[in-house]
């Protein structure tokens, strides 16, 4: 038991994948994170201009423009509508994110990703268990709030402390002590909440997770049957009650699809899994499961 | 319906317990930062917005801070504000004594913004309003000093509108004439060369928000000269005017001395008082403030 206990997650998926397919998909959004922060910062370090503005707006070789459609909405709903490129890439952004899952951003994109990853990967090494208990929902909350709040402030209001931009517009137009912020995300991450910024308080993702209600691509797990119980995809997971509807659904009549907008489409899960139970796939494969059962 | 059976009741409880949790923390942080917004929208008196930039009120609600607008300066004058400075977090501004705005013709900050923070319809640059220009201090100046320093002057891109040089006699010396920078805030976009290119340690001319720099005469006001020369005539008829005797010395005459009946009001001019240049007529050195 003690010797199951201090395995490492997905030392038995490196056994019988290999290194490379038991990280396959978190190399790739590891490369999309960076590739991303790369081509924002080919400007302003070598002159390189692909990429001006930030996560907020920007606008790709004088051509592409894109919002962030959460920022927008606050601006908008203080009363101010966006010009006519900056509603143009709002619509690119959000017809993007129905398709790919409104998450994506936050495995894919977001660089407060790579912090919290960190603080949840160090956490697990370190055994740290327990701290406060903070629901799912309060990103929920937050993002309400933040919207009626901008509202009557007639201020962009999460941008004032939103830790996403502060990061990314840092890096980008110089941290100052932005640093501070993100260093208290990654402390609060490691000692008092497990997965607390990223699956519990931030209104970015809860944002996108509406976003991605109804998208297409998803993790499905059409080889359940096959789940030995080693729970390394529960332990790697940042929203695990995510998978538990597909993965133990059978017997409820479930699908295989995970369905919860708040799976972040980061393919981890799919990674550590020896018995190769899941897979990238689209959502109406569902259907089949469920008929069959029938 | 689901029927009342105690552990729905139970889970009603702890359903609203659960709410009233979450609106009483989510409230607290709420409130916090929206007295951080409030306290927000007090602008620092020395950061100045874009060009074009809405009312600050307005511009934190409108501003997404992409930072487009600092890309496209091409002088690197703005600047998108840090945690610590004590402008909005992410909003772009700048400092005049640091680096001022150039005036570029083709205002390519405005263009840049995906919002309307800075407003498109701000084509001509010489319209803009980041600030006005105020010579706030008048001890150190080297003009008021009676010194020819002039630089806030020559800078100017607005030169001999925005700024003029306004020449009074120099008390002090009794012999000398003063050359006072002026400003005229219907002319001064507020691009801070000025501030940047004052030659003392602490600039004495700082551009500041025109609410702070600018008085403001009740609505009802009239200003008899600009009514008049917009009308043609005065709007009174002055031949009626009640002018009461002046106290003279036995025998003396006053040259200038107002009195539309006599019709000697056009050699009024250059006197003091006259708000057609006091100097010109005065000897040198014997002129008082007028």
């Amino acid at each position: 038991m003690s010797a199951a206990k201090n395995k490492r997650i997905g030392a038995e998926a490196v056994e019988e994948k290999g290194w490379w397919r038991a990280h396959k998909w978190l190399i790739l959004r590891r490369i999309s994170q960076f590739s991303i922060l790369a081509l924002f910062l080919a400007g302003p370090w070598f002159g390189q201009w692909i990429v001006k503005g930030n996560l907020a707006y920007s606008y790709t070789l004088n051509f592409l423009p894109l919002t962030d459609p959460y920022v927008a909405l606050q601006s908008m709903v203080t009363g101010h509508l966006p010009e006519t490129l900056g509603l143009t890439g709002m619509a690119i952004v959000l017809v993007f994110y129905l398709l790919v899952g409104g998450r994506v951003y936050c495995s894919w994109v977001c660089p407060v990703n790579i912090v919290t990853d960190a603080a949840g990967w160090l956490r697990n090494r370190l055994g740290i268990k327990g701290g406060s208990q903070l629901g799912r929902s309060t990103r929920y909350w937050i993002l309400g709030m933040t919207l009626v709040g901008s509202a009557l402030t007639g201020v962009v209001l999460w941008e004032l402390i939103n830790p996403v931009s502060m990061l990314h517009r840092g890096l980008i137009f110089g941290m100052g002590m932005a640093w501070t912020v993100v260093l208290v995300v990654f402390l609060f991450d490691l000692f008092v909440t497990s997965r607390g910024w990223c699956s519990r308080l931030c209104p970015v993702g809860a944002f996108y997770s509406l976003l991605g209600r109804w998208s297409p691509l998803r993790v499905l797990a059409p080889a359940r049957a096959a789940c030995n119980d080693c729970m390394d995809c529960f332990e790697v997971c940042p929203e695990p009650q995510v998978i538990r509807p597909a993965l133990k659904g059978e017997g409820k009549g479930g699908g295989p699809v995970i369905l919860s907008p708040n799976c972040t489409n980061c393919g981890r899960c799919i990674d550590v899994c020896s018995k190769e139970v899941f897979t990238f796939g689209l959502r109406f494969n569902n259907l089949v499961s469920t008929a069959s059962l029938r | 319906m689901i029927a009342k059976t105690p552990k729905s009741g139970a889970a009603r409880r702890q359903f609203i317990f659960d709410s009233a949790k979450m609106v009483c923390g989510v409230g607290m942080l709420g409130l916090g930062l929206g007295l951080y917004a409030k306290q927000s929208k007090a602008l620092p008196a020395l950061a100045l917005r874009p060009p074009g930039a809405m009312p600050e009120d307005d511009f934190l609600g409108a501003c997404i801070r992409c930072g487009m607008c600092v890309r496209d300066c091409p002088y690197n004058t703005l600047e998108l504000a840090k945690p610590e400075t004590p402008v909005a977090t992410g909003t772009p501004f700048f400092n005049a004594r640091n680096i001022p705005c150039e005036m570029c013709e083709d205002i390519p900050c405005i263009k840049a913004c995906p919002t309307g923070a800075l407003d498109h319809s701000l084509t001509d640059i010489n319209k803009a309003k980041m600030g006005v220009a105020v010579l706030i201090d008048h001890e150190t100046c080297l003009n008021f000093l009676g010194l020819r320093c002039d630089v806030c002057y020559r800078v100017c891109p607005v030169i001999d509108k925005a700024i003029t040089l306004d020449m009074v006699p120099n008390t002090r010396t009794g012999r000398h004439a003063m050359f006072l920078p002026t400003v005229h805030s219907e002319h001064c976009t507020g691009c801070g060369k000025c501030e940047r290119s004052c030659v003392l340690e602490e600039s004495a001319i700082r551009i500041l928000p025109p609410k702070l720099a600018k008085g403001e005469l009740g609505r009802h006001y009239r200003i008899g000269w600009d009514e008049k020369s917009r009308a043609g005539r005065s709007l009174i008829d002055e031949s009626k005017m009640l002018d009461l005797p002046d106290r003279l010395p036995e025998g003396a005459v006053l040259p200038g001395h107002y009195d539309p009946a006599s019709g000697h009001t056009e050699s009024m001019r250059g006197m003091p008082g006259s708000e057609a240049g006091a100097i010109s007529s005065l000897p040198p050195g014997l002129g008082g403030k007028p």
